[in-house]
């Protein structure tokens, strides 16, 4: 949109501010503040990303908290905002403490497999020849697993647990950054302005630093960014089928295992867990729609 | 052709040697002795020494590894340690069971999943494509095993006229019965296709749309729907390339749905293998999972050269 609205709208403060020579981050943030879906999206992942963290200060309940008498009860019940799960756990709080986990296997995969995969494709890529060849191919092997298969399989030999899982996630999620990163870094490598920059006598180290790191990093986060979303659900997906966090933490993907059965009891309780889930990845990737947009980048 | 066919089936063997060794090394890191899940812990010393030996877990590593690629590779998937039947047989059931409810599922998801998108990007920018937009964006951010769920809760639970467990009767025959049992996880495995291709259908049309051989060919007098028909055959290799990889995922990222619905296909066999340690069960089921993964990439690269020729150089 931004593209087509430069050429057709007048010079106006914003243009003319850009064409007087506006970086291109400060032209990214200005396109942000003007797309109103992706600053609601921000505004409600900062929400419940606050809202998991400082748990015990909106919880109402304790989350480990049991009773017999009050299971599976619905919203409203007895102070239980959201009513209470197959053990009478408060559902509310539950949700909060499970967001500490759910966005933490979310989050910490696809850093890591953004430092590791980000750094394996600089130097495959800058390094082209046998460095590259040798990183590459090993990569295609890892991409001959569908990703959810790969995912479960480390998780399946390994043993369930919270460290597995995010290792498990971030190997899944290493080779398609390697892909990105490599060839973008490909492309800008022969670019004249590197050229320029070598025969200048710069060294490789400060090539990469402020020539390709510059290029490459668009694009890798704003794949990262719908990685993000990828990555909670898969998750949440091994802890339903009981191959992630291990009772009784809470955990998205958990609660939904544990309340499956009720779904024939009490269905909207059962389907709460799940819903957060979605709302939480589709937050993500509305955003990085919205990054990919305004920092023009093409994957 | 032909040559670019060879090369790309060359290609895929050091490929298959690589997943090979990655499942191998896998089961090396499974923590614990495999002897403990054969025998009871209470069988003499003796017993688990002469089993070690039986199968060869005495060798060194890279012994064991090439025995086991050349019993592979001679068809042998090795026998499962629970019910001591060859995991062949119990794999290719549950793979034809996947397959009963994967291909209608990618069926539906692609003609849908091409079908908004490309009719988002026609009437791109209007509220039609603002909806199949939010449609397909909401697709890819389900978690289907939930979505699962609810359609359990809503048909089978709450209007009790679907049944949301398992495949029905036995045997082949497709009556309402068996296609009942169908459509729930049908629908459920298509959504994330649907999604990922509507948007990619999308951003290639729009793209595509806007390059100079369309204005050409409408400057030149051709109609709408001819205009479309070039636009789609330029955007049909990469969304196929994308329905290949999708319909891998399908196969493999099965093991939820059926989880959820509990069809007995592969994913099912998977799950049940990883709760018993049973660790042959388990590397089979990945390894052949990975090979028709690889098999149907090579597929879809031949079938995109066969449509654009500037991929076959």
């Amino acid at each position: 949109m931004s593209a087509q609205d430069t050429i057709v709208v007048p010079a106006t403060d914003a243009v003319r501010r850009a064409q007087a020579g506006k970086s291109y981050w400060a032209r990214v943030r200005e396109r942000l503040l003007a797309d109103r879906i992706t600053l609601a999206v921000t505004v409600l992942l900062a929400v419940i990303v606050l809202m998991a963290i400082a748990a015990p200060l909106f919880a109402t309940h304790d989350p480990m908290a049991s009773s017999v008498l009050a299971r599976l009860k619905s919203p409203g019940y007895n102070g239980h905002w959201l009513g209470t799960d197959e053990v009478g756990r408060d559902l509310y709080s539950r949700i909060l403490y499970g967001g500490r986990l759910s966005l933490l296997c979310g989050v910490a995969p696809v850093t890591l497999a953004l430092l590791i995969g980000g750094s394996l494709g600089l130097i495959a890529g800058y390094s082209g020849g046998i460095v590259n060849s040798l990183i590459m191919r090993s990569m295609d092997v890892l991409y001959a697993f569908p990703s959810i298969l790969l995912a479960i399989a480390i998780c399946g030999m390994l043993g369930s647990g919270l460290g597995n899982t995010i290792l498990a996630l971030t190997v899944t999620f290493i080779p398609p950054i390697v892909r990105i990163s490599e060839t973008v870094t490909t492309q800008v490598r022969s670019a004249e302005f590197v050229e320029a920059a070598r025969a200048s006598g710069a060294r490789p180290v400060s090539i990469i630093r402020f020539h390709i790191l510059n290029n490459v990093l668009g694009p890798i986060l704003v794949y990262a960014t719908s990685l993000i979303s990828i990555s909670i659900i898969l998750a949440a997906g091994l802890s339903f089928l009981g191959l992630g966090v291990t009772p009784p933490d809470a955990e998205w993907g958990l609660m939904l295992n544990n309340l499956r059965q009720a779904i024939w009891v009490n269905p909207l309780v059962a389907a709460l867990p799940g819903a957060m889930i979605f709302i939480t990845s589709m937050c993500f990737n509305l955003m990085s729609d919205g990054l990919r947009t305004a920092m023009d980048v093409r994957i | 052709m032909w040559y670019f066919v060879l090369r790309r089936l060359l290609y895929a063997v050091p490929i298959l040697l690589g997943v090979s060794l990655v499942v191998f090394l896998l089961m090396q890191m499974v923590p614990g002795d495999i002897i403990d899940i054969m025998i009871p812990p209470e069988a003499p010393k003796e017993v688990a020494d002469m089993i070690r030996i039986q199968f060869g877990l005495d060798q060194p590593v890279h012994i064991q590894y090439l025995r086991w690629l050349k019993a592979i590779l001679s068809g042998d998937l090795g026998i499962s340690i629970f019910t001591n039947q060859p995991v062949a047989d119990e794999l290719f059931s549950a793979l034809l069971n996947t397959l009963k409810i994967a291909i209608p599922a990618a069926i539906l998801g692609f003609t849908m999943g091409v079908m908004l998108g490309s009719l988002a990007a026609f009437y791109g920018g209007s509220w039609l494509d603002k909806l199949f937009s939010g449609i397909a964006i909401a697709g890819v951010s389900l978690p289907h095993y939930w979505v699962g769920m609810v359609l359990v809760a809503i048909f089978a639970v709450s209007f009790n006229v679907l049944p949301g467990q398992g495949m029905g009767p036995d045997g082949f025959p497709w009556t309402w019965e068996h296609i009942k049992h169908l459509i729930l996880p049908v629908i459920t495995l298509s959504l994330i296709p649907m999604g990922v291709i509507s948007r990619l259908v999308r951003a290639n049309v729009l793209e595509i749309r806007s390059m100079e051989f369309v204005s050409a060919l409408q400057a030149k007098g051709l109609k709408g729907p001819r205009v479309l028909l070039h636009i789609m055959k330029n955007a049909a290799p990469s969304a196929l390339a994308l329905m290949g990889l999708q319909f891998g995922y399908l196969l493999g990222g099965s093991i939820l749905v059926e989880t959820v619905f509990n069809w007995p296909g592969s994913g099912s066999l998977l799950n049940l293998a990883i709760f018993r340690r049973d660790i042959p069960v388990l590397s089979a089921t990945i390894l052949v999972l990975a090979t028709i993964f690889v098999i149907i990439n090579i597929l879809v690269d031949v079938l995109q050269a066969l449509i654009d020729p500037r991929i076959r150089r």
